[in-house]
């Protein structure tokens, strides 16, 4: 463990969170890059903005979500005690829109009404769309063609919500690519459009304001863990694609030394199969969508495409700030297979009556791992970030493929 | 090393015309017929060249661009080839000013300090980093400034005032201006606009001006040499490549003829002016 006075300082003047971060995107976009973050820096100290953002909260998208005690996973598995956070709550299903929200109340500042996203599961694109409809604001998603088949219940809803969505059918298709096209797009209406991207990844100061959007998470846990416990969490768990509900759920947490926290990446068919989106454990620091970061790559530095049966996870990038953390050893990152996953989608949907996304089942499948050599005083959180319902027919899919339907 | 581009911009001055910038990506749609290409750049026109370094992730560059870098890393195109392909270019050209033009990642995964001394000897002349904002200088351009390679910095529509002296800090060669908003061979800006905007970065830099992004035909590179020291074009060039998959002696034919129209348009320019 590092000899640093905290780990809630980053990043520094240039986005730097160590070695990684910065802002390496083309010039058009660097005068934007500076306003937004001279206009996000007022947003944090003005009492208005925050009392805004709080309202919302509070009204539209129904925080504080619950820390809920998992009591038939706990009985099952027989160790530590486990809670969910329960961001699958939240209005629109994930945890997308506190950030969503956060960034649009931004855009609004800045007099654009024209707002771009990139997304994955689709998660992040609904809630672009429903805060631009409250918002009467224009949205326009780009979505990879393969995550379009695989999500299709998203994108109605993005269009039911007035949205605009662009299949990208340009390299893998997915998550990477979307964000690819984003960034064009996003050069070529610089003057008008805000780009509200989805995770903690992006040029400074995205990863920055991300996060702070995100960590209401980690901090109305850390309050609902004194309420409930009396003491803060021993252990913190969140599946992680480019990061932002782990890292909305660790940040809190990240001066609290006796609380491990621990990331769940998507290992894909297995790390060893090299199909998968496990970029701390299985890639290496490089450039990419503005920020470095570990990435997927080959050793000629070009990309390499990622593969996690979750949509959301399958992006071959990682937050900046995690791969900080990763390098700092302060928190823990770990991986969980295709077929971990469906089994803890299973497992949660049966024992506890809530269906989690494919994402957070990452997460759970690792608890599944965890928790029954924990002792049962031991506080487990489980950030479960998203709901089900848009992966039903992939899962449905996925099961009756490998020969085991409901 | 930024010798031959001053050099040859003082020749384009001292002939009073505009200098021709053409781009290819290296390795496309071969490193085989890439070579050709280049190797006839300079007699079909070209004043500079400027060689893309493929990337599987170019964020600001449209369609052509990206398809030109998808056939040369299917063809097997790495960092490595691409040097390769500039010291064969260099055996038979020792005075056109040839630049690299792409994205950071490549060259970080390659190693800086290894990537500029592999480059200078190779013979490249200067970088034109697409993803390299003025604010991550020390990365690369201030040790390829040391190197004596030069860094040519993109100037946008949206670099104000303010920020127009820190964009042409830190920068030698020439100063590329991106004529539009957006990324390369999708729309064209139009004269009255790169005019003025030569105008304004030449009152703030003693450097040449070279615009790009847009430029499709003889005529609209005519139309630019009459205003800017040169003329960028990329797009029109890679889709003649992309045109002409099956026969490589076509290919480069057809690809240098096009230079050729090219040349004749920005040599006539400020005569029929």
């Amino acid at each position: 463990m590092s000899t640093l006075n905290s780990f809630r300082t980053g990043p520094d003047e240039g986005g730097h969170f160590g070695i990684f971060g910065g802002r390496y995107v083309a010039e058009t976009l660097m005068p934007l890059i500076l306003e937004l973050e001279r206009v996000y820096t007022q947003c944090k100290t003005d009492p208005g903005f925050q009392k805004e953002l709080a309202s919302f909260h509070t009204h539209y998208v129904g925080r504080p979500s619950p820390l809920y005690f998992a009591e038939r996973i706990t009985e099952k598995l027989g160790g530590a005690k486990i809670y969910f956070k329960r961001d699958e709550l939240n209005h629109t299903g994930a945890h997308k829109v506190n950030n969503c929200l956060g960034q649009a109340l931004v855009a609004r500042r800045m007099g654009k009404r024209h707002i771009i996203a990139e997304t994955g599961a689709g998660q992040h694109g609904v809630a672009t769309a429903t805060v631009c409809a409250r918002f009467g604001m224009e949205c326009t998603v780009f979505m990879g063609a393969e995550d379009i088949e695989r999500q299709k219940p998203n994108v109605e809803r993005m269009r039911l919500l007035g949205a605009t969505v662009h299949s990208v059918t340009s390299g893998s298709a997915t998550l990477k690519d979307a964000m690819n096209e984003a960034l064009r797009f996003w050069v070529s209406k610089a003057e008008s459009h805000f780009y509200i991207i989805g995770t903690v990844a992006g040029p400074h100061p995205y990863p920055a304001m991300v996060r702070d959007f995100q960590s209401v998470i980690g901090i109305e846990t850390k309050q609902q863990m004194m309420e409930a416990e009396g003491r803060l969490p021993d252990t913190l768990v969140a599946c992680i694609g480019g990061g932002s509900n782990a890292m909305g759920l660790f940040h809190p947490f990240l001066d609290d030394p006796s609380v491990r926290i621990i990331g769940v990446e998507a290992g894909g068919y297995g790390i060893s199969s090299g199909k998968h989106a496990a970029s701390l454990t299985g890639g290496r620091p490089g450039v990419l969508h503005g920020n470095r970061t570990f990435l997927l790559q080959d050793d000629d530095g070009q990309i390499i495409e990622a593969h996690s049966i979750s949509a959301g996870l399958d992006y071959p990038g990682i937050g900046p700030e995690h791969a900080w953390l990763h390098d700092m050893k302060r928190a823990e990152y770990v991986s969980i297979t295709d077929d971990e996953a469906l089994e803890a989608f299973q497992f949660c949907s049966r024992l506890e009556g809530i269906i989690p996304a494919l994402e957070p089942s990452h997460a759970l499948a690792h608890v599944m791992k965890i928790a029954p050599k924990l002792p049962k005083d031991h506080l487990l959180v489980m950030n479960m970030c998203g709901r089900g319902d848009k992966d039903l027919a992939a899962v449905l899919g996925h099961l009756a493929k490998r020969g085991k339907p409901i | 090393m930024t010798k031959r581009i001053v050099e040859r911009f003082a020749a384009l001055k001292a002939e009073n015309r505009a200098g021709l910038v053409i781009f290819i990506t290296a390795g496309d749609p071969d490193p085989a017929v890439s070579l050709e290409i280049l190797k006839g750049l300079p007699k079909a026109g070209a004043d500079l060249i400027e060689v893309g370094m493929p990337f599987t992730d170019p964020m600001a560059d449209g369609p052509a661009i990206q398809a030109a870098s998808q056939r040369a890393l299917k063809a097997g195109m790495t960092l490595k080839k691409t040097l390769d392909l500039v010291r064969a270019f260099r055996e038979s050209d020792k005075t056109t000013p040839l630049v690299l033009m792409g994205y950071y990642n490549p060259v970080y995964i390659y190693g800086v300090d290894r990537f500029l001394e592999d480059a200078l000897k190779a013979g490249v002349d200067g970088l034109i980093m697409v993803d390299m904002p003025a604010e991550e200088d020390e990365e690369l351009c201030l040790p390829a400034l040391r190197k004596g390679i030069a860094f040519i910095r993109l100037a946008t529509p949206t670099t104000n005032d303010e920020r127009l002296p820190k964009v042409l800090s830190n920068t030698s060669g020439f100063v590329y201006y991106v004529s539009i908003l957006g990324i390369t061979g999708t729309a064209s800006a139009d004269t009255k606009h790169i005019e003025q905007a030569v105008t304004r970065l030449k009152r703030a830099t003693p450097l040449p001006i070279a615009v790009g992004f847009g430029i499709n035909t003889p005529e609209q590179a005519a139309a630019v040499a009459r205003v800017a020291d040169a003329a960028v074009v990329g797009t029109a060039v890679v889709k003649i490549i992309a045109d002409h998959p099956k026969h490589p002696t076509e290919t480069v034919a057809k690809t240098l003829a096009f230079i050729g129209d090219l040349a004749k348009g920005v040599r006539t320019a400020r005569a029929g002016a």
